[in-house]
């Protein structure tokens, strides 16, 4: 991954509290954002498609989110709202 | 106001700073270089921005891009550079943008000579570039009218919103005239550039200056749109001069510095008897076809006289719709017709002098 | 929480684009949307819309556009400029546009200094036109004009624009990057940011290329685009600046 997310948990740095959310009709399905995710949290909706016909790009464990926003970076489409504290 | 005494490419170029026109871009181009150096001499005095571009392709989408930027923009060339400016032309009736374009002409195909001609009225009138769209097109005749239309296109190409050029020809180019500069006095009500794209300001949505429709209804609708603007400058800008029409046995039909040299023939062949006159067109486009309802029964035959091969002889046919028999004399290539040679063919026609 | 990251209003709002599915031509539109808003002057911006994939780029950037015609887009933005000084003129532009029938529009405007910024899509293919071999198509790399992949002989090397350009007095900032990673496109838009600074600060001609994926086109997925792009694309166009305000001649 981009960088070693276990080697920062181990010096105990204070991860910032994230939240993202995705705009999942806008979605093209394209998953830059997931190989983007320092936390790997970002996965594709395999239960259902969106308007478009694509499985969106969407956050289960959201309290990993650390709201680095690689994630909004690298969308083409500006589907990623991110939130930080 | 003084007359002044002026090479005719100089004179276009006062001409327009006199109607507000503030940039020029253009490229070297036989025979209408003074021009171009005028202008680079003359606008930075002015106000107003001189750019040699690259080449007559960047010329013109130079002057697209000043134009949607709502400025009175102005390019020239001749013969084989308006070729290249084609592709521009198109862009710029199709979005809907003003501009004068100046051509003087010189012998063709190709590269050619630098010899003047007429061989460009296909180019100019039959729009020369992709799509359907036509360009209010003047033809002067002498430095006088190249300057008083020169004025009066500026103020056709804003009310319009639509490209506009001027035809001349290695001769009215080179031609040495008394000129008046006259008050520029605008005859239309222009409406204000708000579509021009002068930056949102943070006040409105943003212009768009584009030709580009990729639905073929929207684009269909649009094309109805520019159809409306050509019916309406058919309505209003036709412009010609009929002289010695009505009873003549010959009519000639000849436009720019080759209705002077016809001019000289109708008087040789008055000499001989023989009653010719001329209809001379100032638009080429839109095409003075009322022009030929002059003609009365006395005309043997319709004879065009141009520096081509034959271009607007078509629209000659067009006008009469097959009323008069119909006739050709040119030359080509650079080649001036001589009045004298223009005599002989009207004899020819009515089977001698009298 | 707050919100660190939402849509500029650099860009038009509630309109989504045409482009492919992982296609860089959105991340790179917002990157100068972005740095328009953050500079303050997206309400002075006048874009030149080039023809290709984002021929449309007139209907996303949430200023006054013009569409130009295929190569022409530098031109174009010359007049606007040459027009209206003041304002912030910018032409986006692909390989074939930029780099294939364009070449002349742009190395003279860089060569005369015009006050433009030129955002350079390099994607080594034609895109909108499906798939046919660019002027940076790399050796060996298969087009629909080129089916057994581009050779030396019969094509020569593909072009090296920023190079090219770093031989031009006239341009001020020439700065080559790529987006094919969070920190590459964060470093990207330093170098539009610092382009458009140049074009402010009123010292001459600035271009950035961008290295961009055509999936489409490439015959790939989005991600594995990147790979190829990182891959095969950087050893040939290598990332940097070529020219900054200020250098030798």
């Amino acid at each position: 991954m981009l960088f070693n997310i276990e080697l920062i948990k181990s010096r105990r740095v204070n991860m910032a509290k994230g939240k993202v959310t995705f705009d999942r009709d806008i979605c093209k399905g394209c998953e830059l954002c997931v190989t983007a995710c320092p936390v790997n949290i970002i996965v594709m909706d395999k239960t259902g498609i969106n308007a478009k016909g694509y499985h969106p790009a969407t956050v289960n464990e959201m309290d990993k989110c650390i709201g680095c926003a690689n994630c909004a970076t690298i969308c083409p489409d500006c589907v990623i709202t991110v939130e930080r504290d | 106001m003084a007359k002044v005494l002026m090479k005719g490419n100089e004179a276009i170029g006062a001409a327009a700073i006199n109607a507000g026109c503030k940039y020029f871009f253009g490229y070297p181009i036989t025979p209408q270089n003074e021009l171009p150096e005028y202008m680079s001499k003359e606008l930075p005095n002015n106000d107003g921005v001189f750019v040699q571009a690259e080449s007559e392709v960047a010329a013109i989408n130079m002057v697209y891009g000043a134009a949607g930027a709502g400025a009175r923009v102005m390019t020239s060339s001749s013969s084989p550079g308006i070729a290249l400016k084609q592709e521009g032309i198109t862009y710029i009736a199709g979005a809907e943008l003003p501009c004068v374009i100046v051509n003087i002409v010189r012998g063709g195909p190709g590269l050619g000579g630098i010899q003047p001609a007429q061989s460009d009225y296909n180019q100019v009138t039959r729009g020369g570039g992709n799509g359907d769209y036509k360009l209010l097109c003047y033809a002067p005749a002498n430095l006088q009218e190249m300057v008083d239309l020169i004025q009066e296109s500026f103020d056709a190409a804003d009310y319009y919103r639509n490209p506009v050029m001027v035809v001349g020809d290695g001769m009215i180019g080179q031609m040495m005239e008394p000129i008046e500069f006259k008050e520029v006095k605008s005859t239309r009500t222009l409406p204000t550039k708000d579509w021009a794209t002068i930056g949102t300001g943070g006040k409105r949505k943003p212009n768009i200056i584009n030709s580009l429709a990729l639905d073929p209804q929207e684009l269909e609708y649009h094309n109805h749109k520019l159809q409306k603007k050509y019916a309406e400058m058919k309505e209003k800008e036709v412009r010609f001069e009929n002289y010695n029409v009505e009873g003549a046995e010959v009519v000639m039909v000849a436009y720019g510095t080759t209705s002077r040299i016809v001019k000289n023939a109708i008087k040789l062949l008055e000499e001989d008897g023989i009653k010719a006159g001329i209809i001379r067109p100032i638009t080429l486009w839109p095409y003075p076809e009322k022009a030929f309802d002059e003609i009365t029964e006395s005309c043997k035959c319709v004879l065009t006289v141009e520096m081509s091969e034959g271009q607007m002889i078509d629209d000659v046919k067009i006008a009469l719709n097959g009323r008069f028999p119909t006739d050709f004399y040119g030359r080509s290539g650079g080649m001036i017709p001589t009045p004298e040679a223009i005599a002989e063919k009207a004899k020819e026609i009515v089977g001698g002098a009298k | 929480m707050a919100v660190v990251f939402e849509k500029t209003t650099g860009l038009v709002a509630g309109k989504e684009t045409h482009y492919c599915p992982g296609c860089t031509h959105g991340i790179i539109h917002r990157l100068v949307a972005e740095v328009l808003v953050e500079l303050g002057v997206l309400d002075k911006a006048v874009g030149v819309a080039p023809v290709g994939c984002s021929v449309l780029a007139y209907e996303y950037f949430n200023c006054d556009m013009h569409e130009a015609s295929h190569g022409r887009a530098p031109a174009v933005a010359t007049g606007i400029k040459r027009v209206l000084p003041e304002n912030v003129v910018f032409t986006y532009q692909g390989d074939g546009d930029l780099a294939s029938i364009g070449t002349a529009e742009i190395v003279h405007a860089a060569h005369r200094g015009e006050k433009i910024t030129t955002i350079f899509v390099n994607n080594a293919i034609y895109g909108m036109t499906g798939g046919q071999m660019a002027p940076t198509t790399l050796i060996g790399q298969k087009a629909t004009t080129a089916p057994l992949g581009r050779t030396v002989e019969h094509s020569g090397m593909p072009l090296k624009i920023s190079e090219m350009f770093a031989t031009i007095h006239g341009a001020a900032f020439i700065e080559r990057v790529s987006v094919d990673t969070p920190a590459n496109i964060r470093k990207a838009k330093k170098a539009i940011k610092e382009a458009f600074k140049c074009q402010i600060e009123g010292k001459g001609f600035s271009m950035v290329e961008v290295l961009s994926t055509c999936p489409t086109n490439w015959g790939m997925t989005p991600v594995d685009s990147l790979q190829w792009l990182r891959d095969n694309m950087m050893p040939y166009y290598p990332l940097g600046n070529f020219r900054r305000p200020g250098e030798d001649e």
